[in-house]
């Protein structure tokens, strides 16, 4: 049955290569300065009571369950080493994956609401990718949309459709794609085209770089459920014995 | 962990068949080519706020980079050694396990 599954997923994406050809692809984070300011205290605005709420539950959390102090660090670092990789796409130019899924499915959306935002403060201090005013805009996408899709799928677990791995790997998946999308949309707000404005706009660049993100979104999921497997092989926290037996 | 070298290998295949499948590009990043969609959409827009530290060429943009990459992979090394060798432990007492 598993191994069906994985070629199916296999055939998709043998399907999804013949498809695409080579295009121009965009927007990883939305660089420094080019978000129009309104655009940018708008998107700060709505970010900022997430992030508030998430650091209340990461605070709450670490009290009362400091023995998972451990897994957190490795989630946070699972993000942090995967918005590191720029991977090369089939369109001829690089974007990087999230890593956001793996700590939603965890320890849910919140956590890495914080987690992620840290990874996107860092990138943009230290490595002028992304930015300060556009930070508003990116933390929305990866770490606010990212975990609340990634928590979201990943509950079809708990509904019984899907199996624990595949709903891991659909999380991370989706959430990666949703990053972009959200991307898009922020982009197309603040540049509508000049003809068919917003839509068209986002058109553009959702349809362009969607492509680019889907073999990096599966890239994404096929390591999550790495990591988890090695996790759950040698048991590693209570989250995952609660898991079996559920 | 058979399963995870099948996982690995699909990855593997899926980071090597683009430089195949688009040989001849130059894998540039995303944001610059959004950088250049918005200067075609609206010609006029400048940004209004410029990055407060920039890595100064490309060498050192790389070295960053890979030092994220490195602290974040030592950490998940770290907490997955740790994690194997508690199992470990605990499952030495009783070697049926």
């Amino acid at each position: 049955m598993r191994t069906r599954r994985w070629l199916a997923i296999a055939a998709l994406l043998a399907g999804y290569f013949f498809v695409t050809n080579e295009q121009e692809a965009y927007a990883m984070h939305i660089m420094e300065g080019f978000l129009p300011a309104k655009w940018a205290l708008f998107w700060w605005g709505l970010f900022l009571p997430f992030f508030l709420v998430g650091l209340r539950r990461l605070v709450r959390t670490l009290k009362e369950h400091p023995e998972q102090k451990l897994l957190m660090a490795l989630a946070g670092a699972f993000t942090f080493v995967l918005s590191a990789l720029k991977i090369p796409s089939v369109t001829g130019s690089s974007s990087h994956p999230t890593g956001i899924g793996f700590g939603a499915a965890l320890f849910g959306p919140w956590v890495m609401v914080v987690i992620g935002t840290m990874v996107l403060l860092f990138q943009a201090l230290l490595l002028a990718h992304g930015g300060l005013t556009t930070l508003g805009a990116n933390a929305l996408s990866m770490a606010v949309v990212g975990p609340l899709v990634a928590f979201t799928v990943y509950q079809l677990h708990r509904r019984r459709f899907v199996s624990q791995r595949m709903a891991l790997f659909l999380a991370a998946c989706l959430s990666d794609l949703a990053t972009y999308v959200t991307t898009s949309v922020q982009l197309a707000l603040a540049f509508p085209a000049p003809e068919g404005g917003v839509l068209a706009s986002f058109l553009k660049f959702a349809g362009i770089f969607a492509i680019t993100q889907v073999p990096l979104a599966v890239t994404e999921g096929i390591l999550t459920v790495m990591v988890w497997n090695w996790l759950a092989s040698y048991q590693a926290s209570p989250l995952f014995q609660r898991e079996k037996g559920a | 962990m058979k399963k995870n070298r099948w996982l690995f290998a699909f990855v593997l295949v899926l980071i090597l068949l683009p430089l195949w499948w688009a040989r001849g590009s130059e894998f540039g990043g995303t944001d610059d080519q959004a950088e250049r969609a918005i200067q075609t959409l609206a010609p006029h827009y400048r940004p209004w706020f410029e990055s407060i530290f920039t890595p100064p060429g490309g060498e050192v943009e790389t070295l960053l980079f890979s030092l994220q990459a490195a602290l974040g992979a030592g950490v998940i090394g770290y907490v997955i050694g740790l994690y194997k060798g508690r199992s470990e432990r605990k499952n030495g007492h009783d070697s049926r396990v």
